[in-house]
């Protein structure tokens, strides 16, 4: 067993994976690693499975010693991280010896970055998966939803894994963010899906696992008030106020707020690399296309 | 009965069975969760079920949009409601007081009935589970007696303590741990509703149905309930 011991932490450092299936209706949230294509780069470089255990690290503040030799990877934002005084770009596989430290400073692009062990870290399953939700009080390295805290311990069983870094590490370029277009979108005024789609949305400092909220201009519902009904994962919910929202991994599993639809997998991902007051772009797309994207994109993990 | 089948994400269709929230749709939304889930078998990742909706999320990497949209019209073709009872029957005991359930006045004002009779009307029905969320194991159960209809409070609790029952319109629901909420509050059970060691998780599931059972201080605490008043807690 190799271990890590954490020396800094912030409460938005949080042990995830792809988060909790089959109990959504007794009202567990799925949780989850926000940019679960950076989460499957960062295993893929110790040949972990996709969905092994990683480290989310939001923004920056944390710091891990290494109590015995370790091989990590690292993937996603670029959070300013030092081997000792040494810089290191995420998209690659590294050794920290023992007694060195992994330090992550401050985000210089994007706003996620994510840490891999060999097989994963050590986690308890807790209803089907580690993800931590500090809400539910459920997964984490505990299994009770508590975030990475100064003096725990991070440990991992695996051995293994090669030295290697991807050949573009870079965060896909800013573009605007599919949207599959459905549930309530016929109800919304036709000024609306203009704006919706036409005008730039700025990212509020009121965000959270739970949902990001855009502003811009004030979208018009014209239907009537709907029943609670299951929201998927990325779904962009407009509130009386006409500021969407867009529903990430933890968000409650129901909700009565017309919804425009949701955006694609990968655009979640990117929009999780995004800091408040970038702007973004909503585009729409169909299913079926946005479905062919995707198993497309997936292959890319071979 | 023609459900409808819409768009809602790129895994995910929306099934809409009712337009208005019935005790009457219960039988048919289980009957078609059912269905579904034998139809989806390992293609399914969950199924959420709401008051009128069934929300299928599948497994993108085992079926295209259309093959799901196919499945979801055969696996309805010809329903049938299930039978009535086939859910489980849970009794949950509640110490319906003041000092717990502060809106038990509130409640007496509005319906012009004494604190006694709010509390037997409460407890004289059998509710139908009609979906669990806001919280693991959280589950929305109706339809409360129209007289008790209360709207939420204009301002949550910041802290309503685990166990809390509580009336929002024709619903009532019990709190199964603190939270942030804003139903009103008319008693306390002691029951554990959601316990992560115990097969199924929830003690509630949709499709059950539940009758509350008033009892005294010594009963509630005998059971284990915590009867810390709601302000001592905050």
């Amino acid at each position: 067993m190799s271990c890590l011991i954490i020396e800094a932490s912030t409460p938005l450092c949080l042990l995830q994976d792809a988060g909790r299936f089959g109990v959504r209706h007794l009202g567990v949230t799925q949780g989850g690693a926000l940019d679960w294509v950076s989460m499957s780069w960062a295993n893929w470089l110790l040949g972990n499975a996709l969905d092994a255990p990683v480290v989310e690290i939001t923004l920056g503040g944390f710091t891990v010693q290494a109590e015995d030799y370790c091989l990590l990877a690292l993937a996603g934002a670029d959070l300013g991280a030092y081997i000792d005084e040494r810089a290191i770009s995420p998209g690659r596989s590294f050794i920290l010896q023992k007694g060195q430290r992994l330090r992550f400073t401050q985000p210089f692009s994007g706003a996620r970055a994510y840490l891999a062990a060999p097989q994963g870290f050590d986690a308890p399953d807790v209803l089907g998966s580690c993800a931590t939700v500090v809400r539910e009080e459920l997964g984490g390295v505990d299994g009770f939803g508590k975030a990475l805290a100064e003096g725990g311990r991070l440990t991992y069983s695996g051995t293994g894994g090669a030295m290697k870094t991807l050949s573009d590490s870079a965060l896909p370029a800013k573009a605007p963010l599919d949207v599959i277009v459905g549930a309530q979108i016929g109800q919304f005024s036709g000024q609306s899906l203009f704006d919706a789609f036409n005008t730039d949305w700025a990212l509020d400092s009121r965000a959270d696992r739970m949902g990001m909220r855009l502003l811009g201009t004030p979208l018009e519902y014209l239907g009537p008030s709907l029943i609670s009904e299951g929201i998927p994962l990325g779904a962009i919910q407009v509130p009386p106020d006409g500021q969407p929202i867009v529903l990430l991994n933890d968000r409650q599993t129901i909700g009565g707020y017309p919804r425009l639809g949701a955006l694609t997998p990968l655009a979640l991902a990117r929009l999780a690399q995004y800091l408040p007051g970038e702007s973004v772009r909503l585009k729409p797309v169909v299913q079926e296309t946005a479905h062919r994207q995707h198993v497309e994109y997936l292959q890319r993990f071979r | 009965m023609k459900p409808r089948i819409e768009v809602v994400a790129i895994d995910a269709l929306m099934v809409r069975l009712f337009d208005v929230i019935a005790e009457a749709n219960m039988p048919w939304m289980l009957a078609a969760t059912q269905r579904l889930r034998d139809g989806f078998g390992a293609a399914l990742v969950d199924l959420v079920p709401s008051y009128t909706t069934l929300m299928v999320h599948y497994d993108l990497t085992v079926l295209t949009p259309a093959q799901a949209r196919e499945l979801i019209n055969q696996a309805l073709t010809d329903l049938q409601p299930q039978a009535q009872g086939s859910g489980q029957c849970h009794v949950l005991p509640v110490w319906y007081d003041l000092s717990v359930g502060p809106e038990l006045t509130l409640l007496s004002q509005r319906s012009g009935l004494a604190v006694d009779e709010v509390i037997r009307r409460h407890s004289a029905h059998e509710y139908q589970v009609f979906a669990l969320g806001f919280a693991p194991g959280f589950a929305f159960m109706g339809l409360v007696d129209e007289i008790l209809a209360t709207p939420r409070l204009n301002t949550p609790r910041k802290r309503v303590a685990a166990g809390s029952v509580g009336i929002a319109e024709r619903q009532t629901a019990a709190y199964p741990v603190v939270s942030p909420g804003g139903w009103n509050l008319i008693g306390r059970t002691p029951a554990r509703l959601f316990d992560r060691e115990r097969d199924g998780y929830s003690l509630m599931q949709p499709g059950d149905t539940v009758r509350f059972e008033s009892v005294d201080h010594a009963e509630f605490i005998k059971l284990g309930g915590d009867d810390t008043p709601l302000e001592a807690q905050a």
